[in-house]
């Protein structure tokens, strides 16, 4: 008994070292997905001479939202290694999440994909001592309409189409409304299955709020970060929502640019009301958030999107992801650490390295703003 | 096991009088034990006391009825949540799961006992054990990528088949299925190794010489087991299939993989829909508001009360057989 008790034991032990090393490895490969390393060395070695130390020193902590996680990544490991001596670490834990660590005091900045409510702002004036936190737009995410159709591989279509297909209104690919949208195109018999995400998240939150600016007859629900209409396929995650639809013919979903790039999925156009249909491209997502307001005030600058757009050539489909941070009273062992990293990463230089990992970099107008606010933190 | 390859253990100090001295090392583990036992109770009325506490502040800004509103949006303005789809979704799947996973496990059992050979009946017990090795979420991940695909047979069939059944009907033919039904099935997997393990020594503990009656009295080997086995290990297999269903109504990260979660209650259980407590907290939980949180905590009350009635049930089956129980004495 004793000694298969101990076999057993050994086995079991084997057995998880394994399955648990190669869920490490699963878990590093399915969060980080730009393949290969798309900023060559060459561009880092770049980076080292744009970069600005200026007293950077020790750990800085920053949490928050997984939709600017590949950018601060690569981002930190540029910093880092521009400066010796300095450990940025940021974790993915989520907005609502990463905003509550930078309220207990925990973390230096937090990164969110919406701006902070007004009683978070009031809240803040706790950790900020003589100050409270502004939102400092700093990357775009483009998200994608990625469907999987055979056969079809230029699809367009518009917002009241999209509000009627993810509300279960249209069921079939050779609905009328579909085809008036795509003459020539040979439409299957074949039912939609359109998903979204299960958690609650930035992408669903920003895609819904353009479902109801540009379509708002047609998707009538208040919006939010939790996804409210019925029916449906739901996946976790924005790889869950990029796997769902890579494995079902007839499936459409939202989803952020580097995943649908980095599964080769199919993209649809957007007809907007401008001259032409608009393709993703960063650059087409970069357009939108030039038309975005700026809406907040003391110093604040969280932006209002104009997803209605009609601009020639602009995707109005993105979510803008904020970096949060003190305007005032910062803590004075990070605050050099927390300025001279904001500088590097609204620098030209860092922005235009966003592309290569399927960001939109901030429209210059913006960016320029961003640099005098960050200039003024104390 | 046959032969015992344990050392003979030295012979005992001399001098030592069964039970009438008590040493002060008895009394320092006598104490021990009765601290561990304690600190149990505590840590468990304190996690009763923080969930009521935070549910009771949830539950009373909630716009609607907690038991019985299907949707879940807390962070809304105002607040409406309720648990009614979710209380279904995790019955339902755990319910099926159980009714997939125990025979299964208890036929396994008693292959390793009765029917295999011992070279073979070893190694099984250990690749049994190795699934209960796997990380929830590679679960998950598996089911979402392999089992859902590979179910689209099945799910037709029993849509063709047994459609009638209100249950097996697809409304909505040709949707992947990532339903309550799918999700059974991988509880199902996920609880197995449990169950089979605990059965199994349960089985073992069968005193041979009821086996030995029976078949001297020219019983088969299928009769044998109907008739001296299974009747002794009755509440043993009751016991371990209580902890599996523990296993399945607190799963959590597969169960969020695989479902396409959404809040309708619906007897077709393979229509992508439903939910369960435990997913529902994980797909909320990261961007969620105080009250959000709270909401959550509320849910999960609902869940800790729900393990506790089943804990509890399993306890009184066993304690009501227990002059037949070789386990759990």
């Amino acid at each position: 008994m004793k000694l298969q008790r101990k076999n057993r034991l050994r086995a079991l032990s084997l057995g998880a070292v394994a399955v648990s090393g190669a869920l490490a490895l699963t878990a590093c490969g399915s969060d980080n997905n730009n393949d290969g390393a798309s900023s060559t060395s060459s561009a880092s070695a770049k980076a080292a001479g744009s970069v600005k130390c200026d007293n950077a020193k020790g750990n800085l902590l920053a949490s928050g939202s997984t939709a600017q996680q590949n950018a601060m990544g690569q981002w930190s490991k540029d910093f880092m290694g521009a400066c010796s001596g300095v450990q940025i670490n940021y974790k993915g834990v989520g907005s609502g999440a990463g905003i509550q660590e930078f309220l207990q005091g925990n973390t230096a900045f937090a990164g969110s994909d919406s701006a902070l409510k007004p009683e978070e702002i009031t809240q803040s004036k706790k950790v900020c001592s003589g100050g409270q936190a502004i939102d400092l737009p700093m990357v775009g995410g483009p998200i994608a309409i990625i469907y999987n159709l055979d056969g079809v591989d230029n699809l367009t279509l518009d917002a009241p189409t999209l509000a009627k297909i993810f509300d279960s209104k249209i069921k079939k690919w050779n609905d009328p409304a579909i085809a008036k949208l795509n003459p020539g195109v040979k439409l299957p018999d074949l039912a939609i299955q359109a998903y979204h995400r299960t958690e609650d998240s930035g992408t669903t939150d920003n895609f819904t709020k353009y479902l109801k600016a540009a379509a708002p007859s047609d998707w009538k629900y208040s919006g939010g970060k939790s996804w409210q209409a019925k029916g449906g396929q739901s996946a976790q995650g924005s790889s869950g929502v990029a796997a769902g639809v890579k494995q079902t013919n007839g499936a459409i979903g939202y989803d952020e640019l580097s995943y649908a790039t980095s599964n080769k999925l199919q993209m649809a156009q957007l007809n907007t009301g401008a001259a032409q249909p608009v393709a993703l491209t960063t650059d087409s997502a970069s357009k939108a958030i030039a038309a975005a307001k700026i809406v907040g005030t003391n110093g604040d600058l969280s932006l209002q999107l104009d997803y209605a757009t009609k601009a020639d050539g602009a995707w109005p489909i993105v979510l803008v992801t904020y970096e949060i941070v003190c305007d005032k009273g910062n803590k004075a062992d990070t605050l050099p650490t927390t300025k001279a990293f904001l500088n590097y990463i609204s620098s030209e230089d860092a922005q235009s390295k966003l592309a290569d990992q399927s960001y939109a970099p901030l429209p210059t107008e913006i960016a320029t703003k961003v640099r005098s606010a960050i200039s003024n933190i104390s | 096991m046959g032969i015992s390859t344990e050392k003979t253990s030295p012979a005992p100090p001399a001098g030592n009088a069964a039970g009438s001295v008590t040493r002060f090392g008895d009394r320092v583990f006598s104490g021990m034990t009765r601290g561990s036992g304690i600190l149990l109770l505590t840590i468990m009325a304190a996690i009763a006391v923080f969930l009521t506490v935070r549910a009771v502040s949830a539950i009373s800004q909630d716009h609607a009825n907690f038991l019985t509103t299907f949707e879940w949006n807390a962070n809304a303005n105002p607040p409406v949540f309720g648990i009614a789809v979710l209380l279904y979704g995790t019955l339902v799947s755990s319910v099926i799961a159980m009714l997939i996973a125990v025979p299964v496990a208890v036929g396994i059992a008693l292959f390793m006992t009765h029917y295999a050979p011992r070279k073979l009946g070893t190694p099984l017990a250990y690749i049994v054990d190795l699934l209960a090795a796997v990380p929830s979420i590679v679960y998950g991940l598996w089911g979402a990528l392999f089992l859902v695909p590979h179910m689209e047979g099945l799910t037709s069939w029993l849509d063709h088949y047994l459609g009638w059944t209100v249950i097996f009907d697809q409304t909505n033919v040709g949707t992947a299925p990532r339903n309550l039904f799918t999700v059974s099935i991988l509880l199902a997997i996920m609880i197995l190794p449990i169950i089979t393990n605990v059965s199994r020594e349960v089985i073992r503990q069968v005193p041979q010489a009821h086996e030995e009656a029976a078949l001297a009295l020219g019983a088969t080997r299928w009769e044998v087991i109907r008739v001296a086995v299974l009747p002794f290990a009755r509440s043993g297999i009751i016991s371990a299939s209580m902890l599996g269903l523990g296993r399945a109504l607190g799963e959590t990260m597969a169960v969020a993989t695989v479902l396409s979660s959404s809040d309708v209650l619906s007897a077709h259980l393979l229509d992508p829909g439903g939910g369960t407590f435990a997913a529902n907290i994980a797909s909320h939980f990261g961007e969620a508001t105080k009250l959000g949180r709270d909401a959550l905590i509320a849910s999960g009350l609902v869940l800790f009360v729900i393990t506790l009635l089943v804990n509890g049930a399993a306890r009184v089956i066993i304690a009501r057989r227990k002059e037949y129980s070789g386990a759990n004495a």
